[in-house]
């Protein structure tokens, strides 16, 4: 017998005959659509969790993140609009970068898919504006480009957005261990900075 | 009778994995009680996490009906599980990865093994997780000449410390910064000497420690939050990044997930998104969240095996009542309210799994003879039912185990447990105060077996809730 057979052959018998009926799922919590947006909740939320926001006009964005990286050496994935990325900034593109490369890069530009206002939330579904995972990952700095358009009230709006057969990253401020009496430090092997540049 | 269907046990026997400890857990509980470091270190934290997790769960104005809904669909998805679990099998494999099926520890660990073998590799970097470590991965892939690292900060400060886990969310817990710079000093090789017992400083040690780690290992392994049957997407939830490390970076990735953490559907991951980072760490949300479905080309791991663990959870199905601990998704919140746990550390249970969710789980994944002193670690003071985001209700399987443990020995081993509670007046006190604050909560809508049907008599009095536990205690 293979152990899948003798698993679920255990599984059937301990529940028995008759099985026991499935459960209705009372979905009385606020579903998908309940709550509106408030642009001022999650710039509250993000800044509580340490992270930067700059509110700027679509227009202004370069010249946001250029002050934001301050002549740092970045990775922007391939399909990030280029008129989000200031003249003169030193740049390298994610065409299949090894990690050698990657390591060496300070900090990565990338636009997002959503953003959940009640927990300050972003979350990256490596769309071509996003880039792989790996590139949000490495650099001790990470400059998010959101749209006021992308960004919803709570989880089940977010949830019922995102492309659910993608690789999806949920980042909630930058990366933090409270493992130590709990004291919570930023960054230990994620980015330690994340900014959020919101356009309006 | 519901451990031998099929033939076999379902549970790997004692000396494989962690369920089991040396000692009863009244004598482990005494001699933790004697320690008054571990005590503040412990007294500290629960109270640290309490205080936030009660904050942010007041932000939630649909608590309640999160819990209600989550409640059901664990319920529903026990009463489903070899259902859902092929269905997750198709899924999975349709998306480009491996689905294998492990009936205890011993097969678990062979077949990640194996698969580390087959990838020619002799180190994996770990994420944190409960599975791995119930099946005791660490010890069989050192034995086949596989070095384990472990990249999670405190299962790092575990494992350099020589040391166990002792709570499911913060495992090392019992330890203060001092006490965490000395192992640093000790066992991380390369540590600057004159390092700060700084948490920020002995954090960038740690970070270091592992980047050549993360960047040159082939393969990892993790545990899951959450696995969804519908569309094969696997969920875990993180701080710190390693988890996103060891996800993203390796060229194979293997996953240990125990059986109960499918869920029926990509829907329900916004009830158990809400309720886990704020009954767990007391967050908004947790800073990493990574999922998966199968590979991505050129993005992330191009090898995906996921390991289905049995290993006793079939017998804790078979048993109506016990069943529900199955429901558990690992917050620790009832650890954090338990007012024995909060005196005697995750250690005294023997078990990878501690507090009162560790005392119904342990016992029914071995059976109650191999753990029959836990179903007696509590006081059934009923903070934990309160605390629970899934709403399980932890008291009534104690009292349903104690039944089931071997007569002499479980009442001796009872009245070793209320002997203890009694010489500890704080303990006792503490236990009357909840105990009467669950009774405020509201009635359980059902009697206990005697002996205890004087004490569910008293405590079912069905007057209305004052207010909720939690109120209570952030009051305190
Ligand atoms: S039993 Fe409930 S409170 Fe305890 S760890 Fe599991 S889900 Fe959390």
């Amino acid at each position: 017998m293979t152990a899948r057979d003798l698993v679920l052959g255990r599984l059937r018998a301990a529940l028995g005959e008759p099985r026991p009926t499935p459960a209705e799922v009372p979905r009385e919590y606020r579903p998908a659509g309940a709550v509106a947006v408030d642009l001022d909740v999650l710039v509250d939320r993000l800044t509580d969790y340490r992270a930067t926001v700059h509110r700027c006009p679509d227009g202004d964005v370069a010249r946001v993140v250029g002050e934001v990286l301050g002549g740092r050496r970045v990775v922007v994935p391939a399909g990030l609009p280029p008129h989000w990325l200031p003249s003169g900034v030193d740049v390298v593109v994610d065409h299949d970068l090894d990690v050698a490369q990657l390591a060496t890069v300070d900090g990565v530009v990338t636009g997002a898919a959503v953003a959940v206002a009640e927990t300050g939330t972003i979350v990256l579904d490596a769309a071509p504006d996003q880039g792989r995972r790996i590139i949000t990952l490495l650099p001790d700095v990470h400059v998010c480009v959101l749209r006021a358009d992308q960004v919803v009230a709570t989880v089940p709006d977010a949830l019922a957005r995102v492309a659910r057969h993608r690789p999806l990253t949920w980042i909630s401020g930058p990366s933090a261990t409270s493992d130590i009496e709990l004291d919570r430090v930023e960054g230990v092997h994620g980015p330690r900075n994340l900014h959020v540049v919101l356009t309006d | 009778m519901t451990r031998t269907f099929l033939g076999m046990p379902a549970t790997a026997p004692p000396g494989v994995g962690h369920l089991r400890g040396d000692e009863p857990f009244p004598a482990a509980a005494r001699r933790a009680l004697s320690d008054a470091q571990l005590r503040r270190n412990l007294g500290h934290a629960t109270a640290t996490i309490r205080a936030r997790s009660g904050a942010v769960i007041d932000e939630v104005p649909d608590w309640p009906q999160l819990r209600a809904a989550a409640r059901a669909v664990k319920t529903d998805t026990m009463a489903r599980l070899p259902e859902l679990l092929e269905q997750l099998e198709t899924a999975v494999t349709r998306a480009g990865g491996t689905v294998h099926w492990a009936a205890d520890a011993v097969e678990a660990n062979r077949i990640v093994t194996d698969l580390v073998r087959a990838a020619g590799a002799d180190r994996v970097m770990k994420v944190k997780s409960m599975a791995t470590q119930e099946i005791g991965l660490n010890e069989a892939l050192a034995a086949a000449g596989i070095e384990p690292v472990e990249t999670d900060l405190a299962e790092l400060i575990v494992q350099l410390g020589d040391d166990r886990p002792s709570h499911i969310l913060v495992p090392a817990i019992h330890r203060n910064r001092a006490e965490i710079r000395e192992i640093f000093l000790r066992a991380m090789p390369g540590v600057d000497p004159t390092i700060s017992d700084e948490p920020a400083a002995l954090a960038a040690a740690a970070r270091r420690h592992l980047r050549e780690t993360f960047l040159s290992t082939r393969v990892a392994v993790s545990g899951a939050n959450f696995a969804v049957a519908e569309t094969g997407a696997l969920a875990v939830v993180e701080s710190e990044g390693n988890g996103r490390m060891c996800l993203t970076l390796p060229e194979t990735l293997i996953t240990v997930m125990g059986i109960e953490k499918v869920v029926p559907t990509w829907r329900d991951l916004e009830i158990f998104l809400q309720l886990l980072p704020r009954a767990s760490t007391g967050e908004r949300m947790n800073p990493y969240t990574s999922m998966w479905t199968g590979v991505t080309p050129g993005d992330g791991p191009q090898a995906f095996h996921l390991v289905l663990l049995d290993n006793g959870r079939s017998a804790v199905l078979a048993d109506p009542v016990g069943r529900q601990a199955l429901h558990c998704i690992r917050c620790s919140a009832c650890l954090n309210v338990c007012p024995v746990y909060e005196r005697t550390g995750g250690h005294a249970y023997g078990s990878v799994y501690p507090g009162p969710i560790g005392a119904v789980l342990s016992p029914q994944l071995t059976g109650v003879d191999d753990n029959a002193s836990l179903p007696y670690a509590s006081t059934l003071c009923g903070a934990c039912y309160d605390a629970c985001p899934v709403m399980i209700d932890i008291p009534s399987i104690l009292v349903h185990l104690r039944g089931q443990a071997p007569h002499p020995r479980a009442e001796a081993t009872a009245m070793a447990a209320a002997a203890y509670t009694m010489d500890h007046p704080a303990l006792y006190a503490a236990a009357q105060r909840a105990a009467k604050l669950s009774r405020l909560a509201g009635p359980r809508g059902r009697g206990l077996p005697p002996p205890l049907s004087g004490w569910t008599a008293s405590r079912d009095l069905p007057e209305p809730p004052a207010e909720t536990f939690r109120q209570w205690w952030a009051d305190r």
